[in-house]
């Protein structure tokens, strides 16, 4: 547990670190005026046309989704991988190494089946 | 800092950490202990930066065939310090309608994330700010807050270019973590533990028992989908399409100036050292120093403390980063996709398997 709180701990101190940078050169930097042109968006010389909070491509999104399987599939794996060695190893009744592998390949095979059924479908396409 | 050492594998001791035990009771050494560590770190978060900034002019300039910066200092050495103190100077701009809190919050996040790996690499034998036992976990999670930076940073700049530019960070960073994921739950499933220092210490022995070889031709494979991986994970070249200039202008940073620029700088670079110390824990032996088999020889390299090997491996891979950056061509944002998705993705989970099938022989 105290590791953990040796983690908390340095998140205190980078943000701190972070903090006082930030800090120092709001204390130490020049300032000018705003001015309409000084606060105004850029968008390469020209005054911004319309809001720059613009629809984009809903690709970005559905990248975003398959992330989320694949990042929650390496989650799911992550004990199975962790105890495969010991198991290995010394084997026991209710878990031995072949079943383990059985059911990591299988998980792997699902996943990478709805991999191959997300490009089929077309996700995968760039336009 | 350390928890129950065992002795017979912790073979060397900390000198500053024993000096600290000696001085004080228990409770406080071990606080004072940590406290000293986490400084240490701070300190290579700050200094790193500085010392890449130049490598990386240098490198880049030498591989054009110019000299690079020459003036501030030997070879240019202090240009990325004045560069800094410059930053510090200077206004920060925060444009027409961008959304205060969060374009002010949004540097502070990967700067901080990337400082966050860093407490659980093990730089040496007794050198590291704590290990956890789910360290791989850890650095999984928390090397993916920098995502969030970056797609703060993009949505509250209030323009079309920092949004399509983080959009675009996001959307490529995201992919290739999954991949960075697996690689690095390859080496979990060959070492059997997800402790940074027990990686380190599965990886005992010769060269040939560090995981880029222990696990034969995969494993090298496995090292080269790593670095690639990293490099996109790092939006370095030439991977940078998120920040192409010809494009997007500066991509999620367009608007930021001074020192918030400065911050996602510092990330850029602090990240590119953590990207490679994890390249040189799970593949190139960590600390451990490189072993050949001929005991003269192998004696004479022991002397040497482990984190001047880290830090040389490390270098080597950051090495490897910008060579990287000056020989390929930028890929186009749709093969950039592909390359993660159809190539990189299934090669994982074939080399997952063959890791299983290696580890459940008793291969390696």
């Amino acid at each position: 547990m105290s590791q953990y709180l040796i983690i908390a701990f340095s998140i205190f101190l980078g943000a701190i670190f972070v903090g006082c940078a930030i800090i120092a050169s709001l204390l130490l930097a020049f300032r000018t005026p705003d001015s309409r042109r000084k606060v105004q968006a850029y968008e390469c010389a020209e005054d911004p046309l319309g809001t720059a909070r613009i629809q984009f491509k809903v690709g970005y999104y559905i990248f975003a989704l398959l992330f989320l399987v694949f990042d929650i599939e390496s989650l799911f794996l992550f004990p199975c991988l962790k105890i495969f060695r010991s198991v290995t190893e010394n084997p026991t009744d209710l878990v031995n190494p072949s079943v383990l592998f059985i059911e990591l390949g299988v998980f792997v095979v699902i996943l990478f089946t709805g991999l191959i059924y997300a490009w089929k479908k077309g996700v995968l396409k760039w336009e | 800092m350390q928890n129950n050492i065992d002795s017979s594998l912790y073979p060397t001791t900390n000198g500053v950490g024993d000096f600290v035990r000696s001085m004080l009771s228990a409770q406080s050494a071990e606080l004072v202990n940590n406290v000293l560590a986490i400084i240490a770190i701070l300190m290579v978060v700050a200094l790193s930066p500085v010392v890449l900034i130049w490598l990386e002019r240098k490198v880049a300039a030498h591989f054009q065939a110019r000299l690079g910066p020459m003036r501030v200092g030997w070879h240019g050495m202090l240009q990325p310090m004045a560069d800094g103190i410059k930053l510090i100077f200077k206004e920060v701009l925060k444009p027409e309608g961008a959304d205060s809190f969060i374009f002010f919050l949004a540097p502070i996040l990967p700067a901080t994330a990337s400082f966050l790996v860093l407490t659980v690499i093990p730089f040496d034998h007794h050198l590291q700010v704590t290990d956890l036992p789910a360290g791989v976990l850890y650095v999984i999670a928390v090397s993916g807050l920098g995502v969030m930076g970056v797609l703060l940073a993009g949505w509250s700049s209030n323009n079309k270019y920092s949004l399509l530019g983080a959009m675009r960070s996001g959307a490529q960073m995201i992919s290739y973590e999954i991949s960075l994921a697996f690689l690095m739950l390859l080496i979990v499933l060959l070492s059997g533990t997800a402790s940074l220092r027990e990686i380190v210490f599965s990886q005992q022995g010769t060269v040939m028992d560090w995981w880029i070889f222990k696990f034969p031709v995969f494993g090298f494979i496995a090292f080269v989908l790593f670095l690639i991986s990293s490099t996109a994970e790092l939006n370095r070249g030439p991977f940078d399409i998120a920040e192409a200039e010809s494009e997007l202008t500066g991509g999620f940073s367009t608007e930021y100036s001074g020192i918030s620029f400065a911050m996602f700088f510092l990330a850029e670079f602090v990240n590119m050292f953590v990207a490679a110390a994890l390249t040189t824990t799970f593949f190139l032996g960590g600390f451990l120093s490189p072993q050949f088999g001929i005991a003269p020889l192998d004696q004479v390299l022991n002397m040497v403390p482990g984190f001047i090997w880290f830090f040389l491996k490390s270098y080597v891979v950051i090495f490897i980063f910008m060579w990287f950056r000056w020989t390929f061509p930028r890929p186009r944002v749709d093969q950039l996709m592909d390359l993660e998705w159809k190539i990189l993705l299934p090669l994982n989970l074939l080399i997952m398997i063959t890791g299983g099938i290696f580890v459940g022989m008793g291969w390696v």
